[in-house]
Parts: C-alpha cells; sequence; structure tokens
C-alpha cells in the first residue's frame, strides 16, 4: 500500500472522514462544549478565587478569620491586604477591620488556603468575574469576600466536611480542657477551703491555665 | 532594539534579504523573534531574540519563601505544569533531606507521565499545524489533551496550573473515581497515536517535509548540550529517567527509543514512540499505587527552613533535563534560585539546525525541538 504515490494521504483523507462524520453519531468524536449555553459541570476541587468563611447568618459575627496575617504574609503575589480592627481603647481586636484580596493579581494557587490554621479561607469556584471595573469590581473587600459556611458546604461538599470534623474536634478538645481547667479549680478551691481551715495563713498557687493551642487544628 | 519588519540588507549587494519572523507568528510557539538572512529561499544566517516573556521568575523566588515558589514553576513551561513542579519538589527534597511518602512517588510517576502524554500529544498537533495541516490533526490532538487536563483538573482544581506537588509528597490524594478515568484514558491512548500515524506518518508529504531535515549528529547534539527526546533523536541513549532514577523510576520496566539521523523526522517520531512507552510505565504505576500517606508528616509546611547547603535536582521533563539549582543560607527564603531550562538551551543550536534549510522549513525545524517560551524567557 505504501508505495503507491498517494497512498499515504488517501489513508490521512479517511482518518479525516472518519472523524466528521464519526462527529454526528458519536458523543466521543464531538466533544466541544457549546459554552455560554452548555456549561461545564466543575470537579469538586475546582478552584478560581478565595473567599472568607463565616459560620451563622451574620458575616461579620460569625467571620473564622482572626487576623493573623499569616495568608497575607504566605501569599506568592502578594495579593492579600489585611488592617487589623482595634476596639475603642485601641487594644487589637481578633478580626480584621480590612481584608482585601486583589484578584486581577491573585494567582489561584491557594497556598493562603493550605497555611490557614483557623480554616477560615477558602477557594471559590466562582468564574466569569470579568468586568469594566477593574478597581471597583476585582479588588475585593470583606464584604464580598465574606460567605457562608453553607456556600462552602455547596461548593466543596468533601473538603468542607473534612474541615467542619477538624472544628468539631477542635471544640471538643477545648471543651474538655475548659472543663479540666474547671474542675482543677474547683479541687485548687476546695484544697485551699480545707487549707484554710486548718491553717489560715498560706494563700493557694493559682491554677494553671489548660494549654490551649489556636494551630492545634492546622 | 532593532527595527521591526524588514530590514535592509546588511551587505548591500542585494543578493540577501533580511527578514524578522515573529515575535507574534503563529508558528513560533510564543513571543519568539528569528531575525533571519535569505538569499533566495535559503537561510544563511538566524539570530533567534528571545527574553519577550521575561517575567523575573528566579528573583521573584528568592524573595519569598520556599513553598511560594512552587506555584510559579507553573508557569515556566504551561504546556506540563506537573513536571515543572516535580523538579523543583526533587531539588528542595535534597537539599534539604526529605523522604517522599510511597504513595506520592507512585502519583508522581501517574501524573508525570501523563503530563508527557498530553506534552507530546500537543506537540504533534502544533508541528502538523507548523507544517500547514492547520486544523484537524491540531483539533484531534487537542481533543486527547483536554482528557488529560480534566483528570489533572479533577485531582488538582485547575487544568493548567496545578500547583500540586509539595516538599516530601502531594498537596491532596487522588479523589474517588480518578485512577478509573486515568485507566479509560491510558486505554484509549493508544488509539488516539494510531490514528495519528494513519492521519499523517504516512502522508508522502509530511514525508518529504521531515525526513532529511536539519539532521544533527550525535556528537554534536551531546557537545550543544542538548537533552531529552532531541538528543535521543540522533542516537545517544540517555533519558534522565534510567540515568538518575529519580523518584521511583527504576522499578518500572520501559525502553528509551532513539532515532538514527537526528532529522526532524526522527524527533518527530521519537515523541509518538516515547508516549508508547509512556502508557506502559502509567499500566505499572497504576498497578502498583499503594495506600498510605499522601505527604511525608516531617515536612513542613509554613515556615520552612532547609538547613544551609546547596542542591542541583533535576527530571527528565517531557522537553528534556529540566534542573533546579537552590541555595540555601538557612533562612526561610532561597538564597539563590536557578534554572535549567531544556527550551533555551535545546534552542542554542537551532541557528546551525537552520543554517542551508529553506524558508519554509525553519518553522519545522523550530516546530521539533519543541519549546516553549515561558520556559525560554523565564
Amino acid at each position: 500500500m505504501m508505495n503507491i504515490p498517494g497512498s499515504g494521504i488517501f489513508k490521512g483523507m479517511v482518518v479525516t472522514a472518519r472523524n466528521m462524520v464519526g462527529s454526528y453519531l458519536l458523543k466521543e468524536r464531538l466533544t466541544t462544549e457549546q459554552y455560554p449555553e452548555e456549561r461545564p459541570t466543575l470537579p469538586e476541587n475546582a478552584r478560581s478565587f478565595p473567599f472568607l468563611v463565616y459560620d451563622g447568618t451574620d458575616p461579620e459575627a460569625g467571620m473564622r478569620c482572626v487576623s493573623c496575617k499569616i495568608c497575607e504574609k504566605e501569599c506568592p503575589p502578594q495579593c492579600i491586604y489585611i488592617v487589623q480592627d482595634r476596639d475603642a481603647a485601641g487594644k487589637a481586636l481578633k478580626r480584621p477591620k480590612v481584608f482585601n484580596i486583589d484578584i486581577a493579581v491573585c494567582m489561584s494557587c491557594q497556598i493562603c488556603v493550605e497555611v490557614c490554621p483557623f480554616e477560615s479561607i477558602r477557594m471559590d469556584n466562582a468564574y466569569e468575574l470579568s468586568s469594566y471595573d477593574r478597581f471597583g469590581s476585582l479588588v475585593l473587600d470583606k464584604a464580598k469576600l465574606l460567605k457562608s459556611n453553607a456556600y462552602y458546604q455547596s461548593i466543596h461538599p468533601t473538603e468542607a466536611a473534612e474541615t467542619d470534623g477538624r472544628i468539631e474536634a477542635d471544640r471538643l478538645k477545648k471543651e474538655a480542657a475548659a472543663a479540666a481547667k474547671a474542675a482543677a479549680a474547683q479541687k485548687a478551691a476546695a484544697e485551699k477551703a480545707a487549707k484554710a481551715a486548718a491553717t489560715p495563713a498560706e494563700p493557694a498557687a493559682p491554677a494553671t491555665p489548660a494549654p490551649q493551642n489556636p494551630e492545634a487544628s492546622a | 532594539m532593532s527595527t521591526l519588519a524588514i530590514n535592509s540588507t546588511s551587505s548591500g549587494d542585494a543578493r540577501t534579504l533580511d527578514l524578522s519572523l515573529g515575535p507574534q507568528h503563529p508558528s513560533t510557539h510564543g513571543v519568539f523573534r528569528m531575525n533571519v538572512t535569505l538569499e533566495g529561499e535559503t537561510v544563511v544566517k538566524l539570530k533567534p531574540v528571545f527574553g519577550y516573556l521575561h517575567r523575573n521568575h528566579e528573583k521573584i523566588a528568592e524573595g519569598n519563601s520556599w513553598l511560594a515558589a512552587m506555584p510559579y514553576t507553573d508557569r515556566l513551561d504551561y504546556i506540563c505544569p506537573i513536571t515543572n513542579n516535580w523538579a523543583y519538589a526533587v531539588a528542595v527534597e535534597k537539599l534539604a533531606g526529605i523522604e517522599v511518602a510511597e504513595r506520592a512517588e507512585y502519583i508522581r510517576v501517574i501524573v508525570g507521565e501523563l503530563t508527557r502524554l498530553q506534552n507530546h500529544a500537543a506537540f504533534l498537533g502544533f508541528v502538523l499545524g507548523d507544517m500547514g495541516a492547520w486544523g484537524s490533526a491540531l483539533m484531534y490532538a487537542f481533543r486527547e489533551r483536554e482528557k488529560i487536563l480534566d483528570l489533572f483538573e479533577s485531582l488538582t482544581g485547575a487544568r493548567m496550573m496545578c500547583n500540586y506537588m509539595r516538599f516530601g509528597g502531594c498537596r491532596c490524594d487522588l479523589p474517588p473515581g480518578w485512577i478509573e478515568g486515568a485507566t479509560k484514558v491510558v486505554d484509549k491512548f493508544p488509539a488516539f497515536l494510531d490514528e495519528m500515524e494513519a492521519l499523517l506518518t504516512g502522508n508522502e508529504i509530511l514525508l518529504a517535509r521531515l525526513q532529511g531535515v536539519a539532521p544533527l549528529s550525535a556528537a554534536r547534539a551531546i557537545n550543544g548540550g542538548m537533552s531529552g527526546p532531541v538528543l535521543r533523536a540522533s542516537g545517544v541513549d540517555y533519558d534522565i529517567r534510567k540515568v538518575d532514577g529519580y523518584g521511583i523510576y527504576n522499578r518500572f520496566k520501559f525502553r528509551i527509543p532513539r532515532g538514527e539521523v537526528g532529522d526532524c523526522y526522527d524527533r518527530f517520531m521519537l515523541r509518538v514512540i516515547e508516549s508508547r512507552e509512556s502508557l506502559q510505565i502509567l499500566k505499572q504505576a497504576i498497578a502498583g499505587l499503594p495506600g498510605g500517606p499522601i505527604i511525608n508528616p516531617k515536612a513542613k509546611l509554613r515556615g520552612f527552613r532547609p538547613p544551609v547547603g546547596e542542591a542541583y535536582g533535576r527530571i527528565e521533563s517531557p522537553k528534556g533535563e529540566l534542573g533546579f539549582y537552590v541555595i540555601s543560607d538557612g533562612t526561610d527564603k532561597p538564597y539563590r534560585f536557578r534554572i535549567r531550562p531544556p527550551s533555551l538551551i535545546n534552542l542554542t543550536l537551532l541557528e546551525e539546525l537552520c543554517l542551508g534549510t529553506k524558508i519554509a522549513d525553519v518553522m519545522i525545524i523550530l516546530g521539533t525541538v519543541d519549546i516553549v517560551l515561558g520556559e525560554v524567557d523565564r
């Protein structure tokens, strides 16, 4: 077959013809998605840009972010900007006053998600974010970034279930630690009372606080 | 900056014509420019001009933490981000002496070889496009490539900017059903290669355009510092997967294909045969995938400070030897971060390959060297 001149070209044409006819009949020959009309089903891991998770119904009260600024420091293209909130007396509060992400700079690497010890920042899978307004809509502020835990559950069910499990385990651990602390305090008070009954002079040592590690979940 | 378009003749005798090919040209594989001097249609001089896509990659990495350089490596050779991640991980693991989790080693081989498949599929499409088979061949190749990119998306969350490897392992475990999907792709891929061969590799026009064009001798390829498929097409038996046996490649049985004369046809066909060997590795790796953790628990993600020292880690990326040279001064940032890009070094012999050929062959020669400008310019 090879030595007939033009047979190679003919063989190629057969392949093309098979593909052309097949594209009307076989799904695997025609893989194009008719995008605006047909939406792709995103895999669960799909990621676009980060958002902040809040628990409950009130975004401000349920905000998980404590303004530790680890994500700001670790972000490779430095697209996160955080200002810590302060009360009237100037004391630092455990929440951000300003939390901006410039998604024109963000490279969707999700390193902020990996380093966050408070399960606060997560990846969204929303796309079609282009706009005519560069600064107004591409620099996301706290109000735009905060999304509920229910939304997070809906876009990444497996990952969100794992996160909730970790938070729950952490909460139980903290409760156990608090209970132990309370028991220790009670015991110390009882001892103190007993000692006071015997010798009224010596004060009891203060109960040592139970170890609390905020990064235990990281 | 010299002027674009057609310059006046350099010799002034009106026998030669200076022509600027690129920087924006559909066949220059990115923003790459060649200043060609022609005598009739024959190339008598060719000067590559690059740097249009320079993004200061190495310096950015030196200003960021060790981990933060990982997503930037995706953007080197953007056709195959996972092998770039792998090469950087290999270098840092060597520097810090981190063991890689067993399961992660297998997953690295699986995603690495899938990357090789999709790179070579894209290569076949691009080269055939360069030759004028614009449309069908490229679309068939991209159809196959897209199946592999879908696998990457379901695993890593992104089709191309995967950011998947971590020091001591991988970022996340395989989602349910992923291995079945990968097996399906591996089983279907030979049919694509057969179709590609039937479509064009017996084609008389293709043979005439590729055979005997720009042969590269084995000695010259070695002296020129070539690596990867370009070197092997010249008949040199050198594959870092065999030479170094990095990762767990010494556990798999596979062959290293070699060309004979090192012309464009050898470079073209070598990729097809190499893809078939990659499928063999993939089958063995999928069959042998163990359970266990995905990452070495001792490897730190945040505040990672490798000990003072230097290391050069290299892998066989689909385009050749991709190496990372890193120096640590004990801080959380690399002191020096240097990349050995296969695309740039394979490009150094471009003028030699092109001299004496016709202008129409220049694009094919450039295409069969297989470069990506993200990696050349960095």
